[in-house]
C-alpha cells in the first residue's frame, strides 16, 4: 500500500524580511532583514549584547507590536493578532518577560490563575487544582499567597514562566531567563526548559518550541539546539559550533 | 494592521505634540494649546467609545473574573465612602439651611425652604459634590494604579496573555464608578434634607415636619429623578473614563504618573462642570 503523502508542517515562527522597532518607539529600527524560520520543537538561543534588540525582537515575536517591515507568521497566521476571533491562534504562544512583569496587586497563585480564569471563565475554586499543579511543578507552592513585591527577582521570573505556561502554549518565548540568577537557579532554569523542550506533563507531554534570549551563549551549550546572534542590526543564524564559539567570544 | 485597544493611542506623532515645549510667540502658544486640547478631546472621545464598545461586546466574556472586579470597584467607590458622605450630608444641610433660613425668615419666604433644598441639594450640589469627592478619593487612585501598571509593563503582560486591558482594567472601574456615583448622591441628598430640617428646627424656624415634607414633595418632579439618574451616571462614567485614559492610554514612565494624575483631575473637574451646565440648560428648557 502506498504511504499517504507527507503533509508539509507549517513552521511555528516564520519571518520574511522583518524589521523590528524599539517597543518604546517603533519608528526606531533595531534589527532589519530578519529571515528566520523556527520549526515546531526547535530550541533556539538568541544571543546579543545589551541594546542589540533581543527583548524587542521577542516582544514583537510575542505579538505585542507589529513588525516595522516584512511579514511575520505564527503557525501560518499573520501576526500580531488582536481580534477575538483569532485569539486561539494567538494563545498558542506564551511569553515570559525579563522582569516577570507580574500583576503586583495579585498574589502568585492569582497571577497564574488569571489567564486560566479569564479565557475559560472559571471561578477561583475551579481554577485551583490546575494552578496548584503548575505551582508545584515550578516549586512555587510556598509562595502561592505572597504578592510579587515580597519575592526576589529570581522567583518573580519563575512566576512569570508559570503564568505563561498556564494556557499550555506550543511556543514559549523567554526573555533573558538566566540574567541575574545564582548558579542553582541557572541550573534549575536550564533543566526545566530542557524538560519543556522534551515534553513536560504541564504541556501534556508535548515538546514545546522554545526561543530564549541571552547575553551569553555559553550556559546554553548542550541545552539549546539552535543558535542565533543579534548584532549590527542583523540576526545571524549560527550553523556550526565554531560559529557559536566565535559568537561567544564576541559577546565577552 | 489592526491595533490593540490600548496601543491604539500610542502614536509617536501625538506623543511628540503633547510633549513639545510651548513656543514663545503668543499665537503659536495659543495654537499649540488649542491643538493639545483637540487631541485630548479626540483621545478621550475615542477611549470612551472603545470602552463602551468593550462593555457591550464583552458583556458575557470572563464573567467569573470581571463580575467580582465590578463588585470590588462598586464597593471601593461607593460603600466605603458612605461614612464620609453621611458626615458631608450633615454639613451640607447645615450650610444650606444655616445660610438661607435667616434670610428667608426676614423676607417672609420660609415656605420656599423645601424648594430651595431641592434645587440646591438635589439638582446641583448633591451630584456635583459626589462626583468631586469620588474623583478625589477614587479617580486619583485609578490614575496612579493604572499609570504604575502601565509603567511597570503589566499592560503588556495582559496583552501577551490575550487579555484585553480595557476589558480587565477599565470596564470594571467604569461600571463600578458609574453605579457608585449613581448611588452615593441618594444617601447624600437624603442626609442633607434630613439634617437641613434638624438645623432649621434648632434655629426655631416655625416649620412643622409635615409642612417641610410637603414642600419637598411639591418641589420634586419626575424630571428631577430622571435627570438626577442621568447626571450621576454621566459623572461616574466621565470620571472613570478620564482617569483610566490618563493612566492607561498613554505610555508612561513612573515619574510621569503624578503629572498624569494632575491632568486627569483637572480634566475630570472641567468635564463634570460642563456636563452640569448641560443639565442646567436641559432643566431650563424643559
Amino acid at each position: 500500500m502506498d504511504n499517504p503523502p507527507a503533509i508539509p508542517q507549517v513552521p511555528a515562527i516564520q519571518m520574511r524580511d522583518v524589521a523590528v522597532g524599539a517597543i518604546s518607539d517603533q519608528s526606531r529600527l533595531l534589527v532589519e532583514e530578519i529571515n528566520w524560520t523556527v520549526a515546531s520543537g526547535d530550541y533556539w538561543a538568541v544571543a546579543g549584547l545589551q541594546g542589540a534588540g533581543k527583548s524587542d525582537l521577542l516582544l514583537m515575536t510575542g505579538g505585542l507590536m507589529p513588525p516595522a517591515r516584512g511579514a511575520y507568521r505564527l503557525f501560518g497566521q499573520e501576526m500580531p493578532i488582536f481580534d477575538e476571533a483569532r485569539l486561539k491562534e494567538r494563545l498558542r504562544l506564551g511569553l515570559v518577560f525579563d522582569g516577570g512583569q507580574l500583576f503586583n496587586h495579585l498574589t502568585v497563585s492569582e497571577n497564574v490563575a488569571l489567564p486560566l480564569r479569564y479565557h475559560r471563565n472559571l471561578s477561583r475554586a475551579e481554577a485551583e487544582p490546575e494552578v496548584s499543579a503548575i505551582l508545584e511543578s515550578l516549586e512555587l507552592a510556598p509562595w502561592a499567597d505572597s504578592t510579587p513585591g515580597a519575592l526576589g527577582r529570581n522567583w518573580q521570573k519563575r512566576v512569570g514562566l508559570a503564568r505563561a505556561l498556564a494556557l499550555k502554549p506550543e511556543v514559549v518565548l523567554v526573555d533573558n531567563p538566566l540574567t541575574g540568577l545564582d548558579l542553582r537557579q541557572i541550573n534549575w532554569w536550564l533543566g526545566f526548559l530542557d524538560r519543556l523542550s522534551q515534553g513536560h506533563r504541564l504541556l501534556d507531554e508535548r515538546p514545546a518550541t522554545l526561543v530564549v534570549t541571552t547575553p551569553d551563549l555559553r550556559p546554553w551549550k548542550g541545552h539549546a539546539r539552535q543558535f542565533a546572534m543579534l548584532g549590527n542590526r542583523r540576526l545571524a543564524v549560527l550553523d556550526t559550533w565554531t560559529q557559536v564559539e566565535a559568537a561567544s567570544l564576541e559577546l565577552e | 494592521m489592526q491595533k490593540g485597544n490600548v496601543s491604539a493611542f500610542d502614536s509617536p506623532q501625538v506623543r511628540l505634540l503633547l510633549r513639545m515645549p510651548l513656543p514663545r510667540a503668543y499665537t503659536d502658544h495659543l495654537g499649540r494649546k488649542l491643538l493639545r486640547f483637540l487631541l485630548t478631546v479626540q483621545g478621550l472621545g475615542a477611549f470612551a467609545l472603545i470602552t463602551l464598545g468593550v462593555l457591550l461586546k464583552k458583556f458575557r466574556t470572563a464573567r467569573q473574573v470581571i463580575r467580582p472586579l465590578i463588585l470590588h470597584e462598586t464597593s471601593r467607590a461607593g460603600l466605603r465612602l458612605l461614612p464620609m458622605f453621611l458626615f458631608l450630608s450633615a454639613a451640607l444641610g447645615l450650610l444650606v439651611i444655616g445660610q438661607t433660613v435667616s434670610w428667608l425668615t426676614r423676607v417672609g419666604a420660609i415656605n420656599y425652604l423645601g424648594t430651595i433644598m431641592v434645587i440646591v441639594v438635589v439638582r446641583e450640589l448633591g451630584p456635583l459634590l459626589t462626583a468631586l469627592l469620588v474623583l478625589a478619593r477614587i479617580g486619583t487612585a485609578n490614575v496612579v494604579e493604572l499609570g504604575t501598571a502601565r509603567a511597570l509593563g503589566e499592560v503588556e503582560a495582559l496583552e501577551a496573555l490575550g487579555i484585553d486591558p480595557v476589558h480587565y482594567l477599565v470596564a470594571p472601574r467604569v461600571t463600578g464608578m458609574a453605579i457608585a456615583v449613581f448611588a452615593l448622591p441618594v444617601s447624600l441628598i437624603l442626609g442633607a434634607l434630613i439634617s437641613g430640617y434638624l438645623w432649621a428646627f434648632i434655629q426655631d424656624v416655625p416649620l412643622r415636619p409635615g409642612e417641610y415634607f410637603r414642600q419637598l414633595v411639591g418641589a420634586f418632579s419626575g424630571l428631577d429623578f430622571a435627570l438626577l439618574a442621568a447626571k450621576t451616571c454621566a459623572f461616574g462614567f466621565i470620571i472613570a473614563v478620564v482617569t483610566c485614559y490618563h493612566g492607561l492610554a498613554q505610555p508612561l514612565r513612573l515619574e510621569e504618573v503624578s503629572y498624569a494624575t494632575v491632568r486627569a483631575v483637572a480634566q475630570s473637574v472641567i468635564a463634570c462642570v460642563l456636563i452640569d451646565a448641560l443639565f442646567i440648560i436641559i432643566y431650563l428648557a424643559v
